[in-house]
């Protein structure tokens, strides 16, 4: 993921074109999206596409697919009006939407950004905690240990694990705020070497799986077999985890940066492209960070599952309570592999013991293996990769709280930046305190692109249609308007819409009780990996429709 | 002249920093000392490359 759209002197030329002398070659592309691509997240995202039980064909074909689409999107999209215009989105947001409605994009912007960089300092917050185990820290003679978030954890577990993470989140955000330009060349310095211990995980996880499975490779069929059978083996997803299968690992590779290519953010680093061909500059992010890190980072995750196997307490409890397993081979379950079946038969007894007052609630003990890249690293590359999932998580959650910071400032021009900064990383800190985002990042990160989704829609419409429609484009700055209800409706609208078609089911069932039956009881909704696709075509539809009705309005 | 080899360095421990792990997947060492050599690799690149990277070039000419 991309978390800092900014490449050097992104603060220049705020409110003119840039000029023709400062614009970049594409070799700063080029080396710009590959740094930035490579992320903290990245090592979440990669083993959350395991938990979700992708094949190995849906994870790499859907990559490759979805890289490009993303890319396309990019070239096709966002590079031609960027390098036409030549402003930031935020200037070309102000000129149609007004100042006003700008403000309330920043605010939802400024909002996402701190969440992102929460689940970032998590990730750098799980190396902490194997870091402090390894140090052997005492508190009153006791070792110091840091118990971590599982899976489906949705608030912290424990106070070690705060203070983890604020530790982390606290030097995160004084960096942000007085050194950020220091963090900044710390993280032009890492990038190179981080790409490569990313390369490293995957190498490293490859052999494990190797001697793991006694397996010989001796042409590319058999590596293709060992991906299939061991690492990819596709099947149920963990409990609590969406099933992933080409489409969604497709759709997700594509709109995971949704945001800043059909939601033009990257408008403002485009404009400095001396040709909207320098889109496709963004491929060594997306094949760098979006295929090889995740594939790595899956892999690690990957073969922790291959070797966690069930514990004597489930064997017990499935041969006692489960007419599935009374017959089973006891040395075979404890042996064999921990199967997302297996888990979810262990927490469908301990539930039915919980119910029956045979187990309190908080004695439950089976939940599925939980992704923290933290010891993930440890254990393939030991203290540089611990090094690695730090420094990812720092360098790309520092400048995401500057950048959440600036947008927030934006709103509130008289506080001071380092105020801005502190207060945002305060926030962000809270939030990577709950291991929901980080566990739950493939969502959010859906989320994050549906949310600023249709504000895209709106600039690519007013750039290319609205003329040809006869119809004013960047009509905010010409009306002086500063709230253009056309795109402020556009964009709510079509989160409402959004929102329904992803919680359907829930939605129907309400009106349903309250005797309104106008939705069909026989669709389930669509996810919120694909509803941005027939989102930003809602969007882009309902915004000529506005238009054409307000500025009518208006005129009159 | 100082910048190249510098520069050599850096490149030098690029390479250390992902050769150890294809010498383990090869086969030809274990992991544990393909970490230690990863980790002096890291060490080397975080030292060497601040030296040169970002810096503008006149320098070298200032010595020259």
């Amino acid at each position: 993921m991309a978390e800092d759209p900014s490449p050097a002197g992104v603060d220049e030329f705020e409110r003119e074109p840039v000029p023709r002398r400062a614009l970049l070659g594409f070799k700063s592309f080029v080396g710009m999206y590959a740094g930035e691509h490579c992320a903290g997240t990245e090592l979440m995202l990669g083993p959350l596409f395991v938990a979700a039980g992708v094949s190995a064909f849906d994870l790499i074909v859907g990559l490759v697919v979805g890289n490009l689409l993303a890319v396309l999107s990019w070239t096709l999209l966002t590079a031609p009006i960027a390098t036409r215009t030549r402003l930031t989105l935020y200037y070309q947001l102000e000129k149609i939407c007004g100042r006003n409605l700008v403000t309330l994009y920043n605010l939802a912007n400024g909002v996402m950004f701190c969440f992102l960089a929460g689940a970032m300092i998590t990730v750098s917050a799980t190396a902490v905690g194997v870091a402090v185990e390894n140090i052997g820290l005492t508190w009153n003679g006791n070792p110091v240990q840091i118990p971590m978030p599982e899976l489906n954890d949705d608030y912290p577990n424990s106070v070690a694990w705060v203070v983890a993470v604020f530790a982390m989140g606290v030097m995160v955000t004084v960096v942000a705020a007085y050194g950020y330009n220091f963090v900044a060349r710390v993280a032009n310095i890492a990038a190179p070497w981080m790409v490569l211990v990313f390369l490293a995980f995957g190498v490293v996880a490859l052999r494990q799986f190797i001697d793991a499975t006694d397996t010989r490779i001796n042409s590319p069929a058999d590596l293709w077999r060992l991906a299939e059978t061991h690492i990819w083996k596709g099947g149920e997803p963990l409990p609590g985890r969406v099933k992933f299968t080409f489409w969604h690992v497709t759709f997700f590779a594509w709109f995971c940066n949704m945001a800043m290519h059909v939601g033009m953010s990257d408008l403002t680093i485009f404009r400095y492209a001396r040709h909207s061909w320098y889109g496709v500059a963004t491929a060594s992010g997306m094949y760098v960070g979006h295929f090889m890190a995740w594939m790595s980072a899956a892999m690690l995750f990957a073969y922790q599952l291959h070797e966690t196997h069930p514990d004597e307490y489930l064997v017990n409890l499935l041969i006692t309570d489960s007419a599935q397993y009374a017959e089973a081979d006891r040395d075979s379950l404890l042996t064999g592999p921990l199967t997302p079946e297996l888990i979810r038969e262990g927490m469908r007894i301990e539930n039915q013991l919980v119910e029956s007052g045979q187990l309190m609630e908080d004695d439950k003990r089976i939940g599925p293996p939980t992704p923290l890249p933290g010891p993930l690293a440890y254990g393939a590359c030991g203290i540089a990769g611990l090094l690695c999932v730090i420094v990812a998580g720092w360098t790309t959650a520092n400048p995401t709280i500057y950048r959440a910071g600036l947008a927030f400032q934006a709103i509130m021009p008289r506080v001071s930046r380092v105020k801005v900064t502190l207060a945002t990383g305060l926030l962000a800190t809270i939030a990577g305190a709950f291991p929901a985002i980080a566990m739950k990042l493939l969502e959010f990160v859906a989320l994050y692109g549906m949310v600023l989704m249709p504000m895209g829609a709106v600039v690519l419409v007013d750039f290319y249609f609205l003329r040809r429609l006869g119809l004013a484009s960047n009509y905010a700055e010409q009306s002086g308007t500063r709230f253009n209800w056309a795109a402020g409706l556009t964009w709510f609208l079509t989160l409402a819409a959004c929102v329904v078609l992803v919680k359907y089911t829930a939605v129907q069932a309400f009106l349903a009780d309250q005797g309104i039956n106008i939705l069909p009881a026989d669709f389930d909704g669509i996810q919120i990996y694909f509803v941005s696709l027939p989102g930003w075509f809602f969007a882009a539809v309902l915004y000529i429709v506005l238009s054409k009705l307000y500025q009518r309005k208006t005129s009159q | 002249m100082t910048r190249i080899i510098l520069q050599l360095l850096s490149w030098l421990a690029l390479a250390g920093t992902i050769l150890p792990s294809v010498l383990y997947l090869a086969g030809r060492i274990e992991l544990d000392p393909s970490n230690w050599l990863l980790l002096a690799a890291t060490i080397v690149w975080f030292i060497v490359t601040p030296l040169w990277m970002g810096r503008p070039k006149v320098e070298d000419e200032l010595v020259i």
